[in-house]
């Protein structure tokens, strides 16, 4: 019999957070099934696409509830996970880069430490080697001089600089599945390009599967193969990258009509008209 | 979890309901207030604390009340330290005064001493750091080094030379707890001036044409002052500790004046057999300091911006 | 003939560094003509957002000169040389005073120059940027995002400057409400006689707002073109290329949905 697994399924995913008696649910009821693909989540704040990537890592904070009816990597249930069962899974077989590498790194620890942690957190191996391998993950994700930034403190990286190291520190356990939640929005364009290249590379070669999470409709729409739009909670549209200039539901076509064009001037932008109706 | 309210979050936004809209500047404050008070409820430890210090003030504002026209001053020599009962509720002392009377009239006191510091070092200190945080340059320099001069000052010695050179009594002790407390304020002022004058918001006044003391009084003094009122709620454990220590050490309120440190120290040479001469006024000290350091802390929970 | 209504001359500014001073912009030279709309585009460290605030007078120059309409601005000003620019920043959660409510905040500028009838004008001035009035007594943390930075607008506005500074002012908004800030802005040109200084990262906007535009890279100006010929590509400065092909967004090596440009059909 060939069944093929999905590397990741999400089904009627909820979150909800409750704060001072107020109740707010980021999340309704939200499906995809994920293969080894690049899938874009865009939307604009609050509309729960981080909240999403985050459910999807266990990593949602306390005072929220997850629920969903099916939430599985490979087929192995991630819904019931105790903290130290997450721990298996994160890190290992699903990573998280985020939006500043200046936040997300540990401003006391060199280059080399944080890589070779995430490495030697999950393999016994010796220090050369783990160094061995941090060079050679920082040579992947197209740093020139390994050795060199291998000793360097976070403060001393550019901001594209640190992107790729968390990339490397990331990928270095060769996780199955990456969320990269707004990767690229503290990043300039250049920069930024740069660092979808290294995101495009690496998941082509690797097999791995790759969450986007982006405001940026220009970005999910060049790097992913499918894409997913989020308001309010909710997914409102799902189309193929190369069809989001077609996309139907009025909300994403009032996104594409909201930004301004460097190709076709507008007089004014369109505003967005939201419709209570999506929500419901 | 469905009766109650929902809310969708959208646009960044956790919209507050129409009905929320405050008319006016004042009942804006109000609003706030009201949440500071939710917050406040929320914690039964800093109740307790502001109770504590509420009956302090009570106390000292209704002493002659609250004794029943008990004198804490008139001596009773044939009734010398008798211990706690029905006539004397906390005994009486090696004059044969009311513990009690005396006890309550402390308050005054303690009371007083902690309003005058903190009259003295909040304003002082704000002004000083505030000036030095924003200033920088020169100006910063020179205050900074005035500021850590006073504080290389052992408070409790320059309070000793100070009530031996200006004769002793309560005014001196607090001049002399005052003149060492202001510093670590100063410093924490500057700490927070240096972070705030660098935001837009503070570049906004300046590109309206307000003045330096305009923009220091309006725009960055009130934003240091909710952390060092809450230093100085967390130091007045201290405060009051020194002056009872000043009071114990006889530089403090001069007899025949009810002053909790004074009452501890007259009750020393008893303390064995006559316990509640002692026992009675440190017990008031202890509690006081108490309720002002979980006070403070909680104040800090309340006004710390992360929990709002 | 008027003179321009800022002049920047061989502008240098330098910071103090750890090594010695760091220059931050290098001998920059352009002119705003009144009614203009003028852009600055370049990526973090190209000294975009230094040369504005050392026009507005928040950071001293350490060499040329700033004229803004032949007078020449140091960086100690007069109310009315301070009046007559004001200046929209980029994150409108750092911009407005987190214990003053609008109110308060649109009050403060009409303090501070003693000018009468401060009600009829902060009704106006929020109704000119369309914050609802009952939002008038609210705090900053009770607003949104878009509503905090049309606050900040009205809060410029309202001393009725001749140039207005803008430093990346929707680049910390969605799309959403950059295109409401950005309609605005547009709004706000037709009906006043406002000359303009636009500083973002974003060319789309700058070629959205702008007439003219100048690229700058490592404190340089590298060159000044028409928005016209920003969009048409023809730029002479190799830089101003690349910038413009990464604005245009990340293509994949050859994916099949390549050159696809992202408007709705």
């Amino acid at each position: 019999m060939t069944m093929t697994v999905p590397l990741l399924e999400v089904r009627d995913l909820s979150v909800t957070f409750r704060t001072e008696g107020v109740v707010t649910q980021a999340v309704r009821n939200v499906s995809f099934v994920l293969g080894r693909e690049r899938l874009g989540i865009v939307g604009e704040s609050g509309s729960g696409k981080s909240t999403t990537g985050r459910a999807v890592l266990g990593l949602v904070p306390a005072h929220g509830s997850v629920s969903a009816s099916r939430l599985a990597l490979n087929g192995e249930d991630l819904r019931h996970l105790t903290q130290h069962q997450w721990s298996r899974y994160r890190g290992r077989r699903m990573a998280l880069v985020m939006q500043d590498p200046k936040f997300s790194l540990n401003p006391i620890m060199t280059v080399e430490k944080q890589i070779t942690e995430a490495w030697r957190l999950h393999r016994r191996t010796t220090a050369a080697e783990a160094r061995k391998h941090a060079a050679a993950m920082l040579e992947a994700v197209s740093i020139d001089d390994p050795e060199r930034v291998l000793r360097l403190y976070p403060h001393q990286l550019s901001g594209g600089m640190g992107q790729r190291v968390m990339i490397a520190a990331m990928l270095i356990a060769e996780p199955e599945l990456l969320i990269a939640d707004e990767a690229i929005s503290a990043l300039d364009v250049t920069v930024g390009n740069e660092v979808l290249a290294i995101l495009d590379r690496l998941v082509a070669e690797r097999g791995m599967g790759l969450i986007f999470i982006s405001h940026n409709l220009t970005a999910v729409a060049g790097l992913c193969d499918r894409v997913v739009v989020m308001y309010g909670g909710r997914v409102v549209e799902e189309c193929a990258a190369r069809d989001l200039a077609h996309a139907r539901h009025p909300y994403t076509r009032a996104l594409l009509a909201a930004a301004p064009s460097l190709d076709e001037p507008r007089a004014s932008l369109a505003s967005v008209v939201r419709d209570p109706a999506w929500l419901t | 979890m469905t009766s109650l309210p929902t809310q969708n979050r959208v646009d960044g936004l956790l919209a507050l309901p129409p009905t929320q809209n405050p008319l006016s500047s004042s009942q804006a404050r109000w609003n706030h207030a009201a949440v500071l008070t939710r917050k406040l409820g929320r914690s039964p430890l800093t109740i307790l604390g502001l109770a504590v210090v509420v009956i302090l003030v009570l106390m000292a504002l209704l002493a002659p009340a609250m004794t029943g026209g008990v004198s804490p001053i008139a001596q009773d020599l044939s009734g010398r330290l008798q211990p706690p009962g029905a006539a004397h509720w906390f005994g009486t002392d090696e004059l044969g005064r009311d513990i009690f009377a005396r006890t309550v009239y402390g308050a005054r006191a303690t009371l007083a001493i902690v309003a005058l510091v903190g009259v003295i070092v909040v304003p002082v200190g704000l002004l000083v750091g505030t000036l030095a945080g924003y200033t920088g340059g020169f100006l910063d320099a020179v205050l900074m080094r005035i500021t850590d001069i006073f504080l290389a000052f052992p408070s409790l010695v320059l309070a000793l030379a100070f009530a031996a050179a200006l004769g002793p009594g309560i005014v001196n002790a607090v001049i002399a707890i005052a003149l060492t407390a202001w510093p670590p304020y100063a410093r924490l002022a500057r700490a927070e001036t240096a972070s705030i004058a660098h935001t837009d918001f503070i570049a906004a006044v300046v590109l309206m044409g307000a003045s330096k003391w305009r923009i220091l009084l309006r725009h960055i003094v009130p934003l240091c002052m909710s952390s060092v009122i809450i230093r100085l709620t967390l130091d007045m454990a201290g405060i009051i500790l020194t002056a009872a220590g000043l009071g114990f050490l006889g530089l403090g309120a001069q007899p025949p004046t009810p002053e909790w440190g004074a009452m501890v120290a007259t009750g020393r040479s008893v303390v064995l057999d006559q316990w509640w001469v002692s026992t009675i006024p440190g017990l008031a000290i202890f509690v006081v300091s108490l309720a002002f350091n979980i006070l403070g802390d909680g104040l800090r929970d309340i006004f710390d911006p992360k929990s709002a | 003939m008027n003179p321009p209504m800022i002049a920047v001359q061989n502008l240098s500014v330098s910071f103090k560094g750890p090594h010695g001073p760091v220059s931050a912009v290098r001998d920059l030279s352009f002119a705003v003509e009144p009614g203009e709309t003028f852009g600055i585009v370049g990526e973090s460290g190209s000294g975009k957002s230094t040369v504005l605030r050392a026009i507005a007078g928040l950071v001293a120059a350490s060499g040329g000169h700033i004229r803004m309409a032949g007078e020449a601005l140091g960086l100690r000003r007069t109310k009315a040389q301070r009046s007559a620019m004001q200046m929209v920043f980029q994150d409108p959660y750092a911009s407005l005073h987190p214990r003053h409510t609008v109110d308060r905040a649109l009050q403060e500028p009409l303090a501070i120059h003693a000018i009468a009838e401060p009600e009829r004008l902060i009704t106006t001035a929020m109704a000119d940027v369309d914050l609802d009035p009952a939002l008038r007594f609210r705090y900053p943390h009770q607003l949104s995002g878009g509503q905090r930075q049309r606050v900040a607008i009205a809060r410029a506005l309202i001393l009725s400057p001749k140039l207005l500074l803008l430093d990346e002012p929707t680049s910390a908004l969605d799309v959403s409400v950059q295109a409401e800030v950005l309609n605005l802005f547009q709004t706000i040109r037709s009906t006043r006689a406002l000359t303009s200084l636009l500083v973002s990262h974003d060319l789309a906007v700058v070629a959205h707002l702008c007439e003219r535009v100048a690229v700058m890279q490592r404190g340089t100006l590298v060159e000044v073109l028409t928005a016209e010929a920003l969009r048409r590509g023809e730029a002479r400065h190799p830089y101003t290329h690349t910038l413009l092909a990464a604005s245009r967004g990340y293509r994949r090596v050859g994916s099949p949905h390549e050159g696809m440009p992202l408007a709705p059909s």
